[in-house]
């Protein structure tokens, strides 16, 4: 499954997880769709990952800094074969191991967050590592916009710079919204492509609901400096009534609003 | 117990290529020694110790033992959550090193007075709390941390501490270390850290002719089941650290001892809150909190 339609997939596993954990977040997990789906669609996903060895050593490492938003990369490990499809329906139940942040106790997830800014510090020890025994694997952090507030991604993007740490690629979900209002009302972050020019970091913009975007943007060299791709994106992207709204950062659909939703992200 | 624990990690270096220093921009005089030897395994974090802390987890997840650098409360109350989230949640081997534990910056004001570290470290599962009285308490814990590799947090006095073994003993987290006394104390003076100077000070007090000193480098939540049957064996067991009694060494014995019904046997002998916003000497600021005698 190529990743156009792995990311209907995926929307459709996390519609139906949130609504049966009546959990929060689906906004901010259909707006990275498209991007887990680039990363690990079955036809041509950009990591290396093995699901039947979750600690292959060559792995590429991804690291989900906003672990609210796990519902579609636990989706996708299981369509990957990580754990059984079936496993998504425990979510957010009482001792389940797809909790409602992500959990290092699930194959194939490398880190727990819950808490902002710690994924990026903690991958850049994992380029490091790669870089001082000379391994060839990546290491891939996803961010929200919202978390670059947390002043550790800036400690963590200027050592990566200062390392020359090419190993290390950062996406940036720009979706513009954060917790109570937009971005740009609660601490302007913009003109962030040239925050990270400036940090070391050699810099792509992209449309991030374009996988082959995606592809380009992860694929151009940057041999001594981390890469920043930010991609544009719309909170809720995908059915239109959660689409660039606050309020879907914490509502769960009832269940009209999980068989509209279905029938907009159309999975088959 | 500077120079007694760069001395030992470089010798303990020479045969693990998995140990890694990284400092948070401090360390002068002392680090240089690992810096010029394994160059390939020494990184300044600079100023930023929330990073430090996150990228060490991250490498110590790739298979290396990260040995973290600075001093007073910087690599633990500055970087809490990376601790707790990221290096004590994960059980990685990060063994966060902290100098200057207690008053012993204690001209320099109550930002490096590191009198509340103990109780941040020890509410963190799985972590092992590391505090040496003497140089070779030092060496023994670094390699007992080296040998059973975990989140750790070793506390380093100052003071120019003197070597109260021959050898760095055996040690067992949780098991009590006798330093000297009578044959059959009723009493015992038991420590953690540097607090043993102290420790040493009050059993040549009058009225301490019956008490035992023991020091307890190795400690945590884990080793708490081990405190019932060493203080079933006297009247009395006064527990000194130079920290804050509230939340501390102290309290994580009388919660030992309190399973056991033996919570009125404890004397607890640390710091007053007091001494906090106070400035001078460590041994003003220790007689003052009440954890040395007058």
């Amino acid at each position: 499954m190529k990743p156009t339609a792995f990311a209907r997939r995926i929307r459709a596993h996390a519609l139906r997880m949130v609504h049966g954990a009546r959990a929060s977040h689906i906004g901010s997990a259909l707006s990275i769709a498209d991007i887990v789906a680039l990363l690990y669609a079955p036809e041509g996903g950009w990591l290396k990952v093995r699901a039947e060895d979750p600690g292959w050593p060559e792995r590429d490492r991804f690291l989900l800094s906003k672990g609210h938003a796990c519902v579609v990369v636990y989706a996708a490990l299981a369509e990957r074969g990580f754990f059984p499809v079936d496993e998504l329906g425990t979510y957010g139940q009482d001792f389940a191991r797809l909790m409602n942040h992500i959990s290092h106790k699930v194959p194939g997830v490398e880190f727990s967050t819950g808490s902002l800014g710690h994924a990026l510090p903690f991958g850049v020890g994992k380029a490091l590592a790669a870089q001082t025994q000379g391994n060839s694997w990546r290491t891939v952090v996803l961010t929200s916009d919202g978390e670059w507030d947390e002043g550790s991604n800036w400690e963590a993007l200027m050592f990566a710079a200062h390392h020359r740490l090419g190993s290390l690629s950062v996406i940036v979900d720009a979706n513009g919204l954060q917790s109570l209002t937009t971005v740009d009302q609660t601490l302007r972050l913009e003109p962030l492509a040239d925050k990270f020019k400036a940090f070391g970091a050699a810099v792509a913009e992209i449309d991030g609901h374009d996988p082959q975007a995606l592809r380009e943007a992860l694929n151009r060299p940057h041999p001594h400096q981390p890469l920043v791709v930010i991609a544009r994106t719309t909170k809720g992207k995908g059915v239109s009534f959660m689409e660039d709204s606050v309020a879907w950062h914490y509502r769960s659909p009832n269940d009209a609003q999980l068989t509209e939703a279905l029938g907009e992200v159309g999975d088959a | 117990m500077r120079n007694a624990f760069i001395d030992e990690l470089c010798a303990l270096a020479r045969s693990n290529p998995h140990i890694a220093l990284v400092v948070g921009d401090l360390g002068y005089s002392v680090v240089e020694a690992f810096e010029q030897e394994f160059p390939q395994r020494f990184f300044n974090a600079g100023v930023a110790e929330q990073n430090m802390t996150g990228l060490a987890a991250g490498l110590a997840s790739e298979g290396f033992h990260v040995f973290t650098y600075s001093i007073a409360n910087f690599p633990t109350f500055r970087c809490a959550e990376q601790l707790r989230n990221d290096v004590a949640y994960h059980g990685l081997p990060v063994t966060v090193v902290s100098v200057g534990g207690g008053l012993a910056y204690g001209n320099l004001g109550y930002s490096h007075h590191a009198v509340q570290d103990y109780a941040l470290v020890r509410t963190l599962p799985g972590m092992t709390i590391a505090a040496p009285g003497c140089p070779m308490e030092v060496r023994a814990c670094l390699r007992h941390l080296v040998r059973q590799p975990g989140p750790s947090y070793l506390r380093l006095g100052k003071a120019g501490e003197p070597a109260l073994h021959a050898n760095p003993p055996a040690l067992e987290a949780g098991r009590w270390l006798r330093i000297q006394g009578p044959a059959n104390p009723r009493r015992a003076l038991l420590s953690t850290g540097a607090a043993l100077a102290a420790a040493l000070a009050w059993a040549q007090q009058p009225g301490h002719e019956d008490c035992a000193v023991y020091s307890l480098p190795l400690w945590g939540i884990a080793a708490k089941a081990l405190q019932a049957e060493q203080i079933a064996a006297f009247n009395e067991v006064i527990a000194l650290e130079d920290h804050l009694s509230d939340g501390g060494f102290g309290s994580w014995l009388l919660e030992a001892a309190s399973t056991a019904g033996l919570a009125g046997r404890l004397r607890l002998r640390g710091l007053d809150a007091k001494v906090c916003g106070e400035v001078g000497s460590q041994a003003a600021l220790n007689r003052l909190g009440g954890l040395s005698p007058g």
